[in-house]
């Protein structure tokens, strides 16, 4: 991690007294901090810190905290029916992340030996990116609809059997990630891209004298040479899939039979999607989902530490 | 969508320049067999990517009942407006539309101006606990915000601002991406300037508005672009403090265009087809700034 070494550089030589200007700058610092530390502790801290409380009291049934139950809600998650949210969330993370990063690395290699016309295939590939979780989840519920939809109809057209993409429950939760890893791909494609172009020319031109070409360049020059953008996606797209809502609520409202009900979706279905709010295991379960998240930032700060370090 | 890059980026955006062409190999017809093999994979990856972005505008230039029908027709036989009125109709569309808009606009303004004030502070102005301070503005990057929605929806409860445009934006109006990226980009300022300015006698905040400003725009438009697409396509906020279809963004409007099992599909694709029009817009005229923003972090 790069931290404020540079950040406070000597004062200046000047005709003003060091320690009045360091004061008066000192005052002006924090001045200019204030909005940003005043959102943060609002709308931040204070609401990590009443997650906590929220987490160890009951409440009535509009939300509001009666009683103290200590950490029976974190108990409570023993429970089948959070671990197969649980489950749910760890297969719905593998079946974007590892689909997506994949995909995207395909497409940036075969992108490389495109001679011409390259920019314009990488713009192609980033379109979906314009859509909204909303928008592309609208799309796929037309795409998905068990009436008429458009996706049947290709493989109807094709020759191939129906697929039950939203109605069986074993085939949801895929469906989801099919319209996730379409949303994301394009992100994918811009990382990647970039790390390519960041690839000193000489380690390619070295390379192709050596004879590497086509799939021997990119399976021993390129991928090794992209190792810490696949490292940052892999992070990244693991966290967004940890927070992944709109597609869930607008193509599945997290069934059938809860077979798509993630950690987010079940936070938002006991806090928000019924008249009746348990906050208290809602914020239980905001906390594991912290924790989660928190954990692969940890692994992310942690690898690239030791890499600027050895650097 | 939270982005939580937490690596340097010094240097992104980086091009790729083409390779050169390699004229005498052309003729190889090992070669030509593997270019044919090059684009038709290219071609495997790029059709299912492309066909929902062509869907979606096709099927709401449909006529509603070519898509009634199985199976649902691919090509539109003529441009007709009816889905696209509905959709109109359906829903106060331009009111969200503003709605959005407004909501966007307010978050990007007030981001833009809290990073850059803090960003200032971090590079240019010397205080005891700078480096704390960095510290924990780096660390609330890592807290996502769906462990903080509850709480933050009680706040905004008990200020009487559910449904209303304050409590869509409020809790965004600071993010730590935008002062990390700044901060980054400020330090890349010419120390001499600086120094020379302040000689001058000019004041900080002078100095900030009318030389560092100006020439920080790459960046700055990198944050802004950033910013405005992620609050754009917000879902999970907007969903939870709006009541009112006046108060609704896009995003919730398009998921109450679905009614149940037997939705218009032509209404559906219509009314995504005119919310992604902005995004669409400046993903195909503002990519440099996009590639900047959102892969700063991955490139070292």
């Amino acid at each position: 991690m790069t931290t404020t070494k540079t950040a406070t550089a000597p004062p200046s030589p000047g005709t003003r007294s060091p320690r009045r200007t360091q004061g008066g700058e000192a005052a002006l610092a924090w001045a200019f901090l204030t909005p940003s530390i005043v959102v943060f502790a609002l709308f931040l801290a204070y609401p990590l810190g009443r997650t906590v409380y929220l987490s160890m009291h009951g409440n009535d049934i509009i939300g509001r905290p009666n009683r103290f139950v200590g950490l029976s809600h974190f108990a409570e998650m023993a429970s089948p029916e959070f671990v197969k949210v649980l489950t749910t969330t760890l297969l719905f993370t593998i079946g974007t992340v590892v689909p997506g990063v994949v995909g995207a690395l395909a497409i940036v290699l075969l992108l490389e030996g495109v001679i011409r016309g390259q920019r314009f295939l990488r713009g192609a590939f980033a379109l979906p990116f314009a859509f909204s979780v909303a928008s592309a989840s609208v799309i796929f519920v037309v795409f998905y609809s068990p009436g008429n939809s458009v996706l049947n109809g290709v493989l109807y057209r094709l020759g191939l059997d129906q697929v039950p993409w939203l109605t069986s429950q074993d085939m949801a939760l895929w469906s989801v990630c099919i319209t996730t890893v379409w949303m994301n791909l394009g992100y994918g494609v811009l990382v990647l891209a970039a790390g390519i172009g960041s690839i000193p020319k000489e380690i390619n031109e070295a390379a192709r004298i050596d004879g590497a070409t086509g799939v021997r360049l990119a399976r021993d020059v390129t991928v090794p040479m992209l190792g810490p953008q696949l490292f940052f996606l892999i992070v990244i797209s693991t966290i967004n899939a940890l927070q992944s809502f709109g597609q869930i609520h607008i193509l599945t409202r997290g069934g059938p039979s809860g077979s798509t009900t993630t950690l987010v979706y079940s936070i938002f279905e006991d806090a928000f999607a019924y008249s009746t709010s348990d906050f208290g295991r809602a914020s239980a379960q905001a906390l594991v989902l912290l924790l989660v998240v928190l954990v692969c930032t940890a692994v992310q700060f942690g690898v690239i530490e030791r890499k600027v370090h050895y650097a | 969508m939270t982005a939580t890059p937490l690596t340097a980026p010094e240097r992104t955006g980086g091009k790729t320049p083409a390779p050169a062409p390699r004229g005498r190999r052309r003729r190889d017809p090992r070669h030509l067999l593997g270019r044919g093999l090059l684009y038709l994979l290219l071609a495997v990856f790029l059709i299912p990517v492309l066909f929902p972005v062509y869907y979606v505008f096709a099927g709401a230039l449909m006529e509603p009942r070519e898509l009634a029908t199985f199976p649902p027709r691919l090509l539109p036989t003529g441009v007709h407006l009816d889905s696209v009125t509905a959709a109109l109709d359906a829903v106060p569309f331009l009111r969200m539309y503003g709605n959005s808009l407004l909501m966007a606009g307010v978050i990007t303004i007030a981001q833009l101006a809290t990073s850059a004030l803090a960003a200032y502070a971090f590079v240019f102005l010397r205080f005891r606990g700078s480096a704390v301070v960095f510290a924990l503005f780096l660390a609330t990057l890592m807290v996502p915000g769906e462990a903080t929605f509850i709480p933050n929806y009680l706040t905004i409860a008990s200020w009487g601002l559910i449904d209303t445009h304050l409590g869509l934006v409020l809790p965004f109006l600071a993010y730590a991406f935008g002062t990390f990226l700044l901060r980054q980009s400020f330090k890349q300022f010419p120390r001499e300037l600086y120094d020379a300015a302040r000689m001058d006698g000019m004041g900080h905040l002078r100095f900030l508005w009318t030389i560092l400003v100006p020439l920080s725009r790459p960046a700055l438009s990198a944050v802004g672009v950033y910013v405005f697409i992620t609050s754009w396509n917000m879902y999970f906020w907007p969903l939870i403090v709006t009541r009112s279809t006046e108060m609704q963004t896009l995003q919730i409007g398009l998921n109450s265009l679905k009614t149940g099992e037997a939705s218009d599909p032509g209404l559906l694709l219509a009314g995504a087809a005119l919310s992604v029009l902005p995004t669409l817009a400046l993903v195909l005229f503002g990519q440099r700034f996009i590639v900047r923003g959102l892969t700063a972090g991955a490139v070292k």
